[in-house]
């Protein structure tokens, strides 16, 4: 069994013939938070959409939990994963939007327990339970039968954690999860993560522009650019002592902003 | 059950005859349409009036005629108009109750092209000192065609498409000709699957002229002088 | 003849009309849906197979589709009375033109919605009918709304084929005692209320459907 929850070996994407990556490496250990932080339209996003199934991949392989996502193996050949197979690989993960992408025609707990009834088979006691629970952690237990139209943004992520968490997965994917929000209430969604990281439960990857809270929470940053990890390394040495010329001079751009 | 296969010789024969029915039917959209446009310009310059009550009238004009049958508007035509002294030809019924129908589509086609353009162009004609006229002419339609081309173009062949109703008052147009070489042969086949098959050719091409239209259609530079 | 007694002959003609309807409407909203769904099938079989029937219907006429399903198609041994041949007529007409609704509410649902729900492990069919249609049915409403009117005024055309609808006895009240214009003008209020009804119908159906989301009509 591989030490690793998430495995990209020697991945190629194109986006016709732009191509995003080649022969891109990267692990994630199990219960390491990472971060990937970078320049805008570098494909970072990219990397979580590939592992949500969201995208697929050109060539190479990725893998979850030690099991190949976008390849299934039948009678000793590789095929291309089916529905089957991707929805059993989905079932280790969550992934909370950066637009939040909430069901707007369902209450905040349809939201929520509408999966784990439909798709894990929770019965309906059970998943309104579970979701109340979920909703109390992110403090939202009093907006359980708003419609979404009714919440602030800060509000709706934390909606749309709560709605990733009651899949139990074991990876948790956050694409951009403050860009969409006002500035005040950045803080109110980064609370509840930083509680989840401090749990341990959790494999986490984040692509996020918030670089102090990444310091924070991260066990290693990814500086990626052009396609690939520039520099990673424990926060600490990414943002206080980056050797890479190109992480200096973004990081600085950040300070100046 | 009859044995019941297609006959070229009959259809041969129906062809050409349809064909010149046709003509009649293209005349009454034609017709029709010319009096669509103007009755829908007309409608929706009313409903921009500064008079309430005239904007109201209108409106609910519109709405009622859009909500009631055309075969009964034509019948109501067909049957009334002679009580008021006036007898009307089929055809002309028939393009009296086409451009009054689709006079009331158009001219919603036409208000929300009209709505479409900036409010900027209105407040820039004013400050020009542009009389109304002028300004429809000269800043206003030009800048609303473009977006009511497809719209409007939809509403024609619509239109084009509701002239077999024109039959239940005794026009010989298409449908009206097929039925009656129809039931004097005993075999409807030919005639009504030539007819539909007329339609079909038709309104594709039309549809597709309108596209090629609208992307024709300058973006910059037109006017209407 | 007194008003109201053509009241009452009207009144009886707009119940068929109702009836047909009623009948037609269901017809017509499944076939929209099918073909609707159906030219977004992955195969594309399926895809041309419905985009032929809306070609078809939208591209020819709701009349001359009623003759030849109401005088064609028994010469080919399949009887069918005149009230069948105008659901069916009808009803695949107005489909046809419904199609088109289906398909632009189901595109214009926003993508992210798909997203979610692949994020949350929902098999292809749940994506499709818990997530993504609720949502398009909102914004179809109006059109469908439109459609309906159609329907309605399209009902008319069974006149033509001997069934005695608010047209047809119109017609033959008007040829009989020559009361014209109260016929007629009658006749078209008969129309109108009805359009307006179903107008209302189809509001709060929306509403009802749109609940708590932005575009619903809710304040």
């Amino acid at each position: 069994m591989s030490d690793f929850a998430v495995e990209f070996d020697n991945v190629t994407k194109k986006f016709g013939d732009n191509v995003l990556f080649e022969h891109f490496n990267f692990n994630i250990r199990k219960n390491e938070v990472v971060s990937i932080i970078g320049p805008s339209g570098s494909g970072k996003s990219t990397l979580l959409r590939i592992l949500m199934t969201l995208e697929s991949i050109d060539a190479g392989m990725v893998r979850v939990q030690g099991e190949s996502l976008w390849h299934m193996q039948k009678n000793g050949a590789w095929l291309p994963a089916d529905e089957r197979h991707l929805r059993k690989c989905r079932g280790h993960m969550g992934m909370v939007f950066q637009h939040f992408n909430l069901f707007p025609h369902m209450t905040v707990l349809r939201n929520i327990t509408e999966a784990p009834i439909h798709v894990l088979g929770q019965s309906k006691e059970e998943a309104r339970a579970n979701g109340m629970e979920l909703l109390r952690t992110v403090g939202l237990a009093d907006k359980a039968d708003a419609y979404p139209s009714r919440l602030s943004g800060g509000q709706k992520q934390r909606v749309g954690i709560a709605r990733a968490l009651a899949m139990k997965p074991s990876i948790l994917l956050l694409d951009e999860i403050t860009s969409a929000l006002d500035p005040e209430l950045v803080d109110e969604v980064l609370e509840v993560i930083r509680k989840l990281a401090a749990e341990d439960a959790y494999t986490m990857m984040l692509v996020t522009h918030e670089m102090y809270f990444a310091r924070e929470i991260s066990d290693r940053v990814c500086f990626f650019d052009a396609g690939q990890i520039v520099e990673e390394g424990p926060p600490e040495q990414i943002f206080n002592a980056p050797n890479h010329e190109r992480t200096r001079a973004f990081l600085n751009s950040f300070l100046n902003i | 059950m009859i044995e019941f296969e297609w006959n070229w010789a009959f259809a041969w024969e129906v062809l050409p005859l349809l064909l010149d029915a046709c003509k009649i039917t293209l005349q009454a959209t034609l017709l029709g349409s010319v009096l669509a446009i103007v009755i829908g310009l007309l409608l929706a310059l009313l409903r921009r009036s500064k008079w309430k009550a005239v904007g109201y009238t209108a409106y609910w004009w519109m709405e009622f005629v859009r909500s009631t049958p055309l075969l009964v508007q034509i019948y109501f035509l067909y049957y009334v108009a002679p009580e008021w002294g006036l007898n009307l030809s089929p055809m002309v019924t028939g393009v009296l109750a086409l451009g009054m129908h689709y006079g009331a589509y158009l001219s919603e086609v036409f208000r929300s092209g009209i709505d479409g353009v900036d409010k900027g162009q209105w407040e820039a004609s004013i400050a020009l000192n542009l009389s109304p006229y002028r300004t429809y002419r000269d800043v206003i339609l030009p800048q609303a065609l473009r977006a009511m081309i497809p719209a409007a173009g939809n509403y024609i062949i619509a239109m084009f498409k509701e002239t077999p109703q024109l039959s239940a008052i005794t026009l010989l147009e298409m449908l009206q000709l097929a039925k009656i070489m129809g039931s004097e042969n005993f075999r409807y086949l030919e005639p009504f699957t030539l007819v539909g098959l007329i339609y079909l050719v038709l309104s594709l091409v039309a549809s597709t002229a309108i596209r090629q239209a609208e992307r024709r259609f300058p973006k910059e530079g037109f006017t209407l002088s | 003849m007194p008003l109201s007694e053509i009241f009452d002959v009207l009144s009886g003609g707009a119940l068929v009309t109702v009836q047909i309807v009623v009948m037609a409407l269901p017809l017509a909203t499944f076939m929209a849906f099918l073909s609707g769904l159906l030219r977004l099938s992955d195969h594309r079989s399926l895809r041309w197979t419905a985009t032929v029937y809306v070609e078809f219907f939208r591209g020819t006429s709701a009349l001359i589709q009623l003759y030849w399903i109401y005088f064609v198609l028994p010469f080919f041994g399949i009887s069918i009375d005149a009230i069948t041949a105008g659901v069916v007529a009808l009803g695949f007409n107005i489909g046809a033109y419904g199609s088109e609704v289906v398909r632009g509410g189901l595109l214009s649902v926003d993508k992210g919605q798909t997203e979610a729900a692949i994020a949350l492990n929902f098999s292809p069919r749940q994506r499709l009918w818990r997530i993504i249609l609720p949502q398009a049915l909102v914004g179809m409403m109006p059109p469908f709304g439109n459609l309906a009117i159609e329907l309605v005024k399209a009902t008319s055309l069974v006149s033509l084929i001997t069934i005695a609808d608010l047209t047809y006895r119109a017609k033959s009240l008007a040829d009989m005692t020559l009361q014209v214009e109260e016929i007629f003008g009658l006749v078209l209020v008969f129309y109108f209320v009805m359009a307006q009804v179903l107008t209302l119908c189809i509001r709060a159906l929306e509403k009802y459907l749109g609940k708590g989301m932005d575009r619903g009509g809710l304040t």
